[in-house]
């Protein structure tokens, strides 16, 4: 065989490339159809057509969009500091990117299956907040800073009672492995039921952390105009918009992992097992991401200070009380994992 | 240690901004978020309307007037078509009166769609936009038939309407206003209970009845502070005083209830409109006076008086006797008045706008000071200012 033909490091240095390959083309295609979707759904909700025109059912409008914006000029602003200005978008699409590494898409389709997925997943979407940052700064433009200012402290308020949410779910499995959080819904159920409350604040959530409506502060366009991204264009702003909706898709990736049974059937019974779990894992994002565009058409924005009181006093001492609660309930009826 | 000095910073807000409704160009000083002060800087879409009126005879006066706020343009024709018949001393034809404020309703509608959707657009909700303007567009049709134009109208003239409606127009803008309310409630659930619109909106640019009157509010924004005020009760003009209509007045005066206000004033005007349609006599559309209206297409075939009275109509246009004259209409936006002087002659001698929008902007500042730069988007959204009538 082709592997016995060469040293076994290069081996897997090979197959890691082509599982990387195998993630990433599909992710931005995904992408692509994402902005394709969203036009289309939010074209319904307003009662108008979305785009029509290129392609059938305007199928190929994404890969026009795509084109146009690769073959625009990049254009620097005088003040800028170039060298950032160009790092940020970059910097915010490979973090979109190499979060998936610890996704597991069906049983043992995983480019990383670590013991410390969940944190390793929370880490990198912490991270996404400096590609904003930096271009905010890095712009020179009033608009720009203040979004980018924005953005971190929404970022940071809704990581902590993200983390609360994502405690709770944790202490009931015993485990920070994404696979083996599935696994635990598939012996119990779907923690939806049980953390129905949380999976609410999760979502909430998730639009904050991804700066999608209402907490779109960061690119406001009725006040910022368009935030941080105010003064990018070209592959520079593509890359923050493909950066922006990778993170969409990977956070209802998360959901559905945390909450929604990854890609577990809704029941174990004939019709449903057998369609491949990739498939369920597919729609069930879908679903999340439906939520995304329905609340982007359907609500007003919030304003800052009333996006900081939400986090920090409605959703964290919320989220805090259900991990006491949660981890009360396991320790009364003895069913903390490890312990029985 | 030195000290150093922590200095306030600008915004440039406009004239370049998606929410600056137009060309306002707002200096910001902001301390972080909020602002210390806004200083809106005016006549970036200046054209001299009121200078080019002096040398137009009346007749050619009017398009002027639909290119001051291009949102509800049939309104502002009306003032000055009533100031210009106050000086001649003629009365419209009922039909005429019917037609006219049919139409100026019309034109309420209209801005009170674009203003509330686009009201609703700044502070985030996007949806209710396409909605409306799904509305206006159909209002714009209704605009279209009777004139030939959907937005700058030009249909008002001194002494009537251009021409009369064509037929079955009305039972078209009647079957309009039965499904028109039912729009209204799907823009009302998207909107007025919405949690986060009542946070954006509820206590954000609070005008007291007082400062209200200070700061020479007029129109929904002045009702949003609690004084019942509309030209249209106080001193009817036209059919007004036949019409059977409420008058909304808010409570609290912030942006919250100027948004009800306007809400609630559509479904008013749906109920003018549908009682103008219902009352809606036959007759002449326009004075029986040859030396005002130019006479009918068919006269002029026969008559050699009709002949030289179009042509003289056409390129002399008529004298208005010399006099002094403020004509006032309760326009969508406050009250939109004409102050017009005239010498004797073919033309005005003077003709001062008087826009609502103007007044309201003045207010800006003392509405947004202390509040949160997104206050001030909404603010700019509530009181409802367009450029071609503030810059004239």
């Amino acid at each position: 065989m082709l592997s016995g033909l060469m040293p076994p490091e290069l081996w897997r240095l090979i197959v890691i490339v082509l599982q990387i390959v195998a993630i990433v083309l599909p992710l931005l295609v995904a992408v692509a159809y994402l902005t394709y979707a969203e036009r289309k759904v939010i074209g319904a909700i307003q009662l108008r057509k979305g785009p029509n025109v290129v392609g059938p059912f305007g199928l190929l409008q994404p890969l026009a969009d795509g084109a146009k914006l690769f073959l625009k000029e990049t254009i620097f602003p005088s003040g800028a500091n170039k060298a950032v200005f160009v790092i940020a978008p970059m910097l915010t699409f490979i973090l979109a990117l190499i979060a998936w590494a610890v996704i597991p898409f069906d049983q043992g389709w995983v480019v990383a299956d670590i013991n410390v997925g969940v944190l390793y997943l929370f880490a990198i979407s912490s991270l996404g907040v400096y590609g904003i940052i930096m271009s905010g700064w890095a712009s020179n433009s009033k608009y720009a800073f203040l979004g980018g200012m924005r953005s971190a402290a929404q970022m940071v308020s809704y990581e902590v009672s993200m983390g609360l949410v994502i405690i709770s779910v944790l202490i009931t499995v015993g485990s920070l492995n994404l696979s083996d959080i599935v696994l635990k819904q598939k012996e119990t159920v779907w923690f939806i039921l049980p953390h129905f409350p949380m999976f609410i604040i999760f979502v909430v959530s998730i639009l904050a952390e991804t700066n999608r409506a209402p907490f779109d502060l960061a690119e406001s366009e009725s006040e910022l105009v368009a935030g941080y991204n105010v003064e990018y264009s070209a592959m520079t702003f593509a890359l923050f918009f493909l950066g922006e909706y990778a993170n969409m898709i990977l956070m209802s990736a998360m959901t559905t992992v945390l909450f929604l049974g990854g890609w577990l059937p809704p029941m174990d019974i004939a019709p449903f097992n057998w369609i491949p779990g990739i498939i369920w894992f597919a729609l069930k994002i879908c679903a999340v991401l439906f939520i995304f565009l329905w609340v982007r058409a359907t609500f007003p924005r919030y304003r800052y200070d009333q996006l900081m009181r939400l986090g920090w006093k409605i959703f964290l001492p919320f989220s805090l009380f259900w991990v006491v609660l949660t981890s009360g309930v396991l320790v009364a009826f003895g069913w903390l994992p490890g312990q029985g | 240690m030195a000290e150093s000095q922590i200095k306030s910073y600008n915004i440039n807000f406009g004239p370049q901004h998606p929410a600056a409704h137009g060309v306002l160009r707002l200096i910001l000083e902001m301390s972080g978020e909020t602002v210390d002060r806004a200083d809106p800087h005016i006549g970036l879409l200046h054209r001299g309307t009121e200078k080019l009126i002096e040398h137009k005879i009346y007749t050619q006066a009017t398009p002027y007037f639909d290119r001051l706020d291009y949102v509800g343009t049939m309104n502002q024709e009306h003032a000055f078509v009533m100031a210009a018949e106050k000086l001649l001393g003629v009365t419209v034809p009922l039909r005429g009166q019917y037609i006219r404020v049919l139409y100026c309703e019309m034109g309420r509608i209209l801005n009170h769609i674009l203003n509330v959707c686009s009201f609703v657009f700044d502070v985030g909700g996007m949806t209710p936009m396409l909605w409306g303007f799904e509305e206006r567009e159909k209002l714009m049709e209704f605009y279209e038939r009777a004139c030939g134009a959907r937005l700058h109208a030009n249909y008002f003239r001194v002494g009537g309407v251009a021409q009369d409606l064509p037929a079955g127009l009305l039972e078209d803008i009647d079957a309009w206003c039965d499904q028109y309310p039912k729009v209204i409630d799907d823009i009302e659930t998207l909107v007025t209970e919405n949690r986060i619109f009542k946070q954006r909106t509820v206590d954000i640019g609070t005008v007291s009845a007082e400062q209200a009157l200070d700061w020479g509010f007029t129109g929904p924004n002045l009702r949003a502070s609690g004084i019942a005020w509309d030209l249209r009760k106080s001193q009817p003009y036209e059919v007004y005083d036949r019409m059977d209509f409420d008058i909304p007045v808010g409570k609290a005066g912030d942006c919250y209830d100027r948004y009800l206000i306007r809400i609630i004033e559509m479904r008013e005007s749906v109920k003018i409109m549908k009682q103008c349609i219902r009352e809606m006599p036959s007759g002449p559309v326009k004075v029986d006076d040859r030396k005002i209206s130019p006479p009918p297409r068919a006269e002029m075939k026969q008559s050699m008086e009709a002949l030289i009275h179009h042509f003289k109509l056409f390129t002399e246009g008529f004298h208005v006797p010399a006099g002094e004259v403020y004509a006032a209409v309760e326009a969508p936006k406050g009250e939109f008045a004409v102050y017009l002087v005239a010498d004797g002659s073919n033309k005005p001698y003077r003709c001062k706008i008087r826009p609502p929008g103007y007044v309201h902007l003045q207010a800006l500042d003392m509405m947004s000071k202390g509040h949160m730069l997104a206050d001030v988007v909404a603010n700019i959204g509530s009181i409802d200012i367009v450029f071609g009538e503030i810059d004239r």
